[in-house]
């Protein structure tokens, strides 16, 4: 069904009764083209670019829960393309790209809100970080604005400016960042995916590889052996566990990352904003709840919760910034586990495994990258190559030296 | 989460410095590179016991060889790292 106003008028004049559920909920085939190991956000468009863009017709997804459960659930819904370096600058300015046309390209309410990104800096050193980083982006072709306190100042008027350790000296603004609906983005695209033939098959985990002579024949699963042409991995925060069934050791560590919403409060942060001291960082829902995390705990972890002390940093960071959130009441916080990478870089590329595809490493990065990453990982595996705008996510980076570490860290994953 | 330093006692986990898979003790040599380049980055990165690499950053400084369940978080043993080294020579 195609969703329009039309729809909802005549829908809503008949008791809604002409809803259908959105996909099928399908038993599996004995085999496939192509079997994508992960229904989330990344997994379900590679599905979509896979079937749409190169006319694969014979794909699965198997989910090993439910559709959309995993990161892409639990995340802070921000989109961005303010990156520094080569290799991620040129892939996030094609997914806000594709962002930017969600909506239409999927005939789903993703509730794209370019309402601006923020990223604030308290002294000369980070301001002119921040100018660099500007002009970096605006190389690319992306849109960065850099304020002065005062530009700063009549933009979000209710942040500490003054503040005695902290002071605001400036900020880097990319009006066309923002957030969107989390969950709608997964859904918007499982919907695509099974319009156009995929399988969408959930509770369904897999267990193993079948490997013969160097090449992938199918995986192993809860609901028995599904034959492939090709697998890809898109399974955010198990990549090692999974990866380690085919017998892959990766540059990845998983942590923790919390994130925080305050109960519904009326409309007072139009925009997303980073705490350039601490990380810090926080923009309102459409629901009302302010929405904010920082730092990952700092070591590793799969408990998907996260420990009291980062709860207490990311608050104190709050307060600094903002000491008016300090009245508003924490509804919820939550953990989710993140394929920390060695540099802060994702992965989209082949395993020594012919026919093993991986796409992994995504950090706290995913959520702005599912559909440029969905279209990069689909274009590996149905061509072989790489596309354009994710041409150096290799696997072998960390071997030949092409890291790609934004945040100039090293290999240290729990500093990205 | 509480480590109990050898020289210090027990304390919060918030004065310790995690630096990561206790592999790092075992350097291989600098012309390997392909030992080398697993040594920097690969990691096994396990749900169940691991050992690592902590700092008493806020105590005695010491480096210390934690074996930690990464899902629970539980501490299984604790040994300064010194020692460990000195064991697998």
């Amino acid at each position: 069904m195609h969703y329009s106003a039309l729809q909802i008028l005549k829908n809503g004049l008949t008791g809604n009764k002409g809803w259908k559920p959105v996909w099928r909920d399908p038993e599996p085939k004995k085999s496939y083209d192509i079997v994508i190991i992960g229904g989330g956000g990344h997994g379900l468009a590679t599905a979509y670019y896979l079937a749409k863009t190169h006319g694969i017709q014979n794909i699965a997804v198997l989910e090993k829960g439910y559709l959309g459960g995993g990161n892409v659930g639990r995340n802070t819904t921000i989109v961005r393309a303010n990156y520094l370096l080569d290799g991620n600058l040129e892939f996030y300015s094609h997914s806000l790209k594709l962002w930017e046309n969600l909506e239409q390209e999927l005939n789903y309410n993703a509730m794209l809100s370019q309402r601006g990104c923020l990223l604030l800096a308290h002294n000369d050193g980070q301001f002119d970080g921040l100018a660099r980083r500007g002009n970096a982006n605006l190389a690319t072709g992306d849109d960065a604005v850099l304020m002065s306190a005062d530009d700063v100042r009549a933009f979000t008027p209710y942040l500490n400016f003054d503040d005695a350790r902290f002071p605001i000296r400036g900020g880097l603004l990319q009006r066309t960042g923002g957030t969107a609906r989390h969950d709608a983005v997964a859904w918007g695209y499982a919907r695509g995916a099974d319009m156009r033939g995929v399988d969408l098959i959930q509770n369904c985990e897999v267990t193993g590889f079948r490997i013969e002579g160097g090449k992938i024949k199918g995986v192993e699963t809860s609901r028995g052996y599904i034959g492939a042409g090709k697998v890809g991995m898109s399974v955010a925060g198990r990549t090692s566990q999974v990866a380690q069934m085919a017998g892959l050791r990766l540059p990845i560590e998983s942590h923790v990352l919390q994130a925080f919403v305050t109960e519904g409060v009326k409309p007072v942060i139009d925009t997303v904003i980073s705490f350039g001291m601490g990380h810090f960082y926080i923009s309102q829902s459409d629901k009302g709840g302010l929405v904010f995390g920082g730092d990952i705990d700092g070591y590793n972890s799969y408990s998907q919760r996260g420990n009291l002390p980062m709860v207490e940093h990311v608050a104190e960071a709050g307060m600094a910034l903002m000491p008016m959130i300090g009245k508003s009441r924490m509804l919820r916080s939550w953990g989710g586990i993140m394929d920390m990478s060695m540099d802060g870089s994702p992965i989209i590329d082949k395993t020594p495994i012919e026919g093993l595809f991986l796409n992994g490493g995504w950090c706290y990065g995913g959520f702005k990258a599912v559909p440029a990453a969905g279209a990069a990982f689909a274009h590996l595996m149905a061509t072989g190559e790489k596309a354009t705008w994710a041409t150096k996510f290799n696997l072998n980076r960390f071997e030949t030296g092409h890291v790609i570490d934004d945040e100039g860290t090293g290999a240290r994953p729990n500093q990205h | 989460m509480r480590i109990s330093c050898p020289h210090c006692g027990e304390r919060d986990h918030r004065e310790f410095e995690y630096l990561g898979s206790a592999k790092l003790l075992e350097r291989p040599d600098g012309g390997d590179r392909a030992a080398f380049h697993d040594y920097v980055f690969q990691r096994k990165n396990p749900t169940g016991e691991n050992a690592e690499l902590w700092q008493h950053v806020m105590g005695c400084s010491a480096w210390l060889y934690v074996v930690r369940n990464i899902t629970t978080h539980e501490i299984t043993a604790v040994k300064l790292a010194r020692d460990v080294k000195a064991a697998a020579r």
